[in-house]
């Protein structure tokens, strides 16, 4: 990783490094005298500044905007030009008859998203620590080619979610191998995107096929860590696999089961791309999810109604802040 | 080069003091040498020096220049760190020039004092390799010799032999000695190890629980210790420290049967007072036929060739170490009378301080 | 035990298969079928042609028909091969098509010319790569645009992150300082707080700042993560302090310990970060979405995406897209790949 200088220098990294370099040295100067100034102990503010700066002006700034916003009615962007509404985007986004029935709903395009995604994530976490599981536990068995098999596994993790989604829409569409693959085998062809359940289907398959390696990796780290000579103590005992996996490898396992089950349902909250892209939301709004519908209650329809998105979000938020604490609590379990 | 004056500091982390009041003065081209036990306080003074700890209270100048409050690279000062420090991702020669360039050198200003120093520490083969490709006394030396290229006003010490195996350790401290002899700097030198303390140093100053036990040249420490601590820590194998009572005008009773012993003390002391007596393993003889002394059964013999060890046992004292110069017909059981010499004896009241002498 | 009786159980403990080994494989056959097949379909489907692309059923390879220049034509004539009537095969140029007979001619004698039903004709096909899939739409749709947008953001994006999230690292695992505890918290409170439940006020920042349609509205939010943070820090903290020491004693000022000590030491982390800050913003969508209304200030996944959304989608073009998006985060990961998983496996980050 470390060259020396003169090697540095003949590379062609070296060489875009080359006015990088000067310009730090350039930084240097008023660094200096800052230190000279407030001492070397209190540069260390001087190092977060950049950072800080950042984080309050798209994140703490954005949080309280985002209140104002939600409480704040018309299609003014700039919050001074809004009339404050109290409540009232609130109340309209859970005017509902039965909160288990969208159509009862006013704002039934809101729910049918709560619904969509709780389906969505539902499916998706069951099936998700179910297969990585499995994965993990094929992975971590002595097999031949294991990095090359975990790589399989892997890669669709890096992929974007564009590039993921235009992978399986090729695959799914009418003419496209699947349902090639059905026809040789005397099948009707099937509209996948036509159909609302196999719509939502694709939406469970497909962002498990794009996430799946990443919870194999975390549960496969947490296999490894389970010393070997326990299982070598339960074959001693004459332990049968099965029971050694039920005894052993699961309560070990447990913690680590618990991020990811919890990873996996804050992330399922959030889903959107992929599915925007695979099915736009549809057949109707058969896969719309909530982040579509505050994406395109605030910046894709006629009227963009900022108020309503910025409710949805402050709700959504308070789901996610859930969420996030239980998987605090849960890492800390696993700490301990 | 420069002299140093520390003048009544104290360091304290929350509400531990480490430091209670440390009083020196380091004179330019003395060669000083803070030894104690691990933690007291040894280095956190070298670091406070240094400028990498804030002192509490208390001044500290160079060459009459209070810099108490500057931040260590402003000091002037370099350092010898015992991990050796050295820049990972740099080459020797880098590790050496960096603080030049700091100091905004000259390139080759830079290059003529890496090498001189390359050339002093035998290093002029080794400057494009980095530390990983060292060996344990190479690295010592890079370290050294990035403190040489600053020139600095004093150099600082912290411990900086006790990585390397004890072979290395004598050939270094060697290198060490004749290095100060040729630049001529002020040193500090931070040790456990009082035998580099004794070779190294122009004078020691002896720590303990963040206190000054005692300031001298090496000799001053070994012939006469201030008080029982430094009694105990300088010298090796350790004085012989047995508790005792003055028993009459020049005389104490030793261990539970009481054998007196001659002293050379004149004590403020009326008799029936605990004291302890001391004397160094090499100052004892054993008694010839009929002389008086203190008996003692032999526990031990270690036979080194060229010197002999004794170690034995009375009722009531500590084991008694004696060095004997040659080889000893003497052995385990046997019980024999040693004679402890009025000029040798150290005798310390009952709160530790050395007594005055005839 | 002797040696003799070690090798023989550890050869019989080898040698036998349990089912769960048959079963194993047989999983791990499947999962490089279903999570390599479908990219190497769209990598094989970007590579033919329009007409290619509209076979039911598909072929499996990229085949386009062979086509031959015939003198008296001026453009080149598509092969077949035609079973004549007494039941021979020759290989034949259509000249045009009338109704449901060809009229066609021997390319090798074009005096000889032939009427043949159409469904006694198979096209001649060859294995062809249609690679102006992948230079027209660079060419005539606005993607070398998108493209380079695409890197922009990823460079500078990926610079920024680097430079302020390691600034950040090594106050917070340097210094001492008053505040520095509620610092970290504010850094892990950000971790909770995803882009999607702030998309409205970020915009409203973003238009504030007048930065609407640019590229820089989609680098500055992201790049400050407290992931990133978060990473560096935990490294930083492992280097040991005599080294910021030494180089204080040798007049190094604080900004370049950080410069020149600190952050080629912490490189392994770095390396890390950025190999993720580079396939975040490469891959990143909402936001972009969001931001982006331009078709000047289009990134790549925003392009693709608003081109599959046109009324007729132009899978050829799209395909060949789809896969030069893909490419580098494919060439990251062939020669990265131990060590992205690695660096999730430590960090449990994505």
């Amino acid at each position: 990783m470390a060259t020396s200088p003169s090697t540095e220098r003949r590379t062609a990294a070296g060489l875009l490094w080359t006015p990088f370099a000067a310009l730090i040295k350039l930084i240097d100067l008023p660094m200096r005298a800052v230190q000279r100034l407030i001492g070397e102990r209190r540069m260390a503010y001087v190092f977060l500044l950049p950072n800080l700066l950042f984080f309050s002006l798209f994140v703490f700034v954005p949080l309280i905007v985002n209140v104002v916003f939600s409480v704040t009615g018309g299609a003014a962007l700039f919050p001074s030009e809004r009339p404050f509404v109290g409540t009232g985007q609130y109340a309209y986004l859970f005017d509902c008859g039965s909160f288990l029935d969208p159509n009862s709903c006013r704002e039934d395009h809101f729910w049918r998203g709560v619904a969509n995604t709780a389906r969505f994530t539902l499916f998706q976490v069951v099936a998700m620590v179910l297969f990585s599981l499995v994965t993990a536990v094929v992975l971590n068995m002595r097999i031949k080619a294991r990095g090359f098999f975990r790589a399989v596994y892997f890669f669709p993790v890096l992929l974007s979610p564009v590039v993921v989604a235009l992978t399986w829409k090729w695959i799914l569409q009418r003419d496209g191998l699947l349902n090639a693959g059905i026809t040789a085998l005397g099948g009707e062809r099937i509209l996948f995107f036509v159909d609302p359940s196999w719509a939502m289907f694709w939406a469970v398959f497909v962002s498990i096929w794009a996430h799946m390696g990443f919870y194999t990796l975390i549960l496969l780290a947490g296999l490894q860590a389970i010393p070997a000579d326990l299982y070598e103590a339960a074959e001693m005992d004459a332990t049968p696999r099965w029971r050694a996996f039920w005894c052993i490898t699961l309560p070990l396992l447990w913690p680590n089961m618990v991020v990811v089950i919890v990873l996996a349902l804050i992330k399922g909250v959030q889903t959107f791309d992929e599915v925007f892209v695979l099915t736009g939301g549809g057949p109707g709004t058969a896969t719309l999810m909530v982040v579509q519908y505050i994406y395109e209650t605030a910046f894709s329809n006629q009227v963009q109604n900022f108020g309503l998105a910025a409710a949805a979000s402050v709700v959504l938020g308070v789901v996610l802040f859930t969420l996030t604490l239980a998987q605090l609590a849960a890492s800390r379990r696993k700490d301990a | 080069m420069a002299q140093l004056t520390l003048s009544g500091i104290t360091k304290s982390f929350g509400t531990t003091t480490v430091i209670h009041g440390v009083d020196l003065k380091v004179e330019d081209g003395e060669f000083v040498v803070f030894v104690g036990p691990s933690g007291c306080g040894k280095s956190t003074l070298l670091r406070i020096i240094a400028g990498l700890e804030e002192v509490t209270s208390g001044m500290i100048a160079i060459d009459g220049e209070d810099v108490s409050r500057l931040p260590a690279s402003e000091r002037g000062l370099a350092m010898v760190f015992q991990s050796y420090a050295l820049y990972p991702h740099m080459s020797v020669y880098k590790n050496m020039a960096f603080a030049l360039e700091n100091m905004g050198l000259k390139t080759p200003d830079i290059d003529q004092r890496v090498r001189r120093a390359a050339t002093m520490l035998r290093l002029t083969d080794y400057l494009d390799r980095k530390p990983k490709a060292l060996s344990g006394g190479q690295r010592q030396r890079v370290a050294i010799g990035r403190a040489i290229v600053r020139d600095p006003k004093i150099f600082l010490f912290d411990e900086p032999l006790s990585n390397l195996d004890a072979e290395l350790r004598v050939a270094t401290r060697k290198e060490l000695a004749g290095l100060h002899a040729e630049l001529g700097g002020t040193m500090i030198y931070v040790t456990h190890d009082q035998v580099e303390a004794m070779t190294l140093a122009d004078r020691i100053v002896v720590l303990q629980g963040g206190r000054i036990e005692q300031i001298g040249t090496p000799l001053d420490l070994y012939n006469a210790p201030d008080n029982l601590f430094v009694a105990g820590f300088i010298g090796s194998p350790r004085m012989n420290l047995l508790p005792a009572r003055i028993s009459g005008p020049g005389t104490v009773a030793v261990g539970e049967d009481g054998q007196v012993v001659e002293t050379g003390i004149v004590a403020p002391l009326k008799p029936g007072a605990t004291v302890t007596l001391g004397i160094r393993p090499e100052h004892i003889a054993l008694a010839k036929n009929g002389e008086a002394g203190l008996t003692m059964t032999i526990d031990l013999v270690e036979r080194l060739g060229g010197e002999s060890y004794l170690y034995g046992s009375a009722p009531g004292l500590p084991q008694i170490t004696v060095r004997l110069d040659g080889q000893t017909s003497h052995g385990r059981g046997d019980s024999v009378t040693i004679r402890l010499p009025i000029a040798h004896q150290h005798v310390f009241n009952e709160a530790g301080k050395a007594m005055g002498r005839q | 035990m002797s040696r003799a009786s070690q090798l023989m159980l550890a050869r019989r403990k080898a040698g036998r298969w349990h089912w769960t080994d048959i079963a194993a494989y047989t999983y791990l056959a499947f999962g490089v079928v279903l999570m390599f097949g479908p990219v190497a379909w769209l990598v094989l489907s970007s590579f033919k042609t329009q007409a290619g692309l509209l076979e039911f059923p598909p072929s499996l390879l990229p085949m386009s028909q062979q086509e031959v220049m015939v003198p008296g034509n001026p453009q080149p004539l598509p092969l077949f091969e035609v079973t004549m009537e007494d039941g021979s095969k020759r290989v034949l140029a259509q000249v045009r098509r009338i109704g449901i007979q060809a009229q066609m001619v021997d390319p090798k004698d074009p005096t000889q010319q032939f009427r043949v039903p159409i469904d006694k004709r198979v096209p001649v096909r060859q294995f062809k790569l249609a690679t102006e899939n992948y230079t027209e739409p660079l060419e005539r749709f606005a993607f070398t645009r998108f493209l380079s947008n695409s890197v922009f953001v990823t460079v500078v994006a990926t610079l920024i992150t680097l430079l302020i999230n390691s600034m950040a690292a090594y106050a917070l695992s340097i210094y001492e300082f008053r505040g520095k505890n509620t610092a970290m918290l504010m850094v892990i409170g950000t971790l909770m707080i995803p882009i999607t439940i702030i998309l409205v006020p970020v915009y409203l920042v973003i238009t504030h700042l007048g930065l609407v349609n640019s590229l820089w509205a989609v680098i500055l939010p992201g790049a400050a993560t407290p992931t990133g943070v978060f990473l560096l820090r935990q490294y930083m903290l492992t280097l040991p302090r005599d080294l910021i020491e030494a180089a204080r004693m040798d007049k190094a000022s604080e900004w370049q310990i950080y410069w020149r000590i600190v952050m080629p030491l912490a490189m392994p982390a770095l390396a890390v970060l950025a190999i993720f800050s580079i396939m975040w913003r490469w891959n990143e969508f909402l936001w972009p979405l969001a931001v982006l209304t331009k078709t000047e200030s289009y990134t790549l996944q925003i392009g693709l995406n608003a081109f599959q959304g046109e009324l007729q989608t132009q899978w050829h073009y799209l395909l060949a897209m789809t896969v030069v998006t893909l490419l580098p985060v494919a060439l990251v990961f062939v020669f990265l790949q131990r060590f992205i998983t690695t660096g999730i496996a430590n960090t449990g980050m994505k």
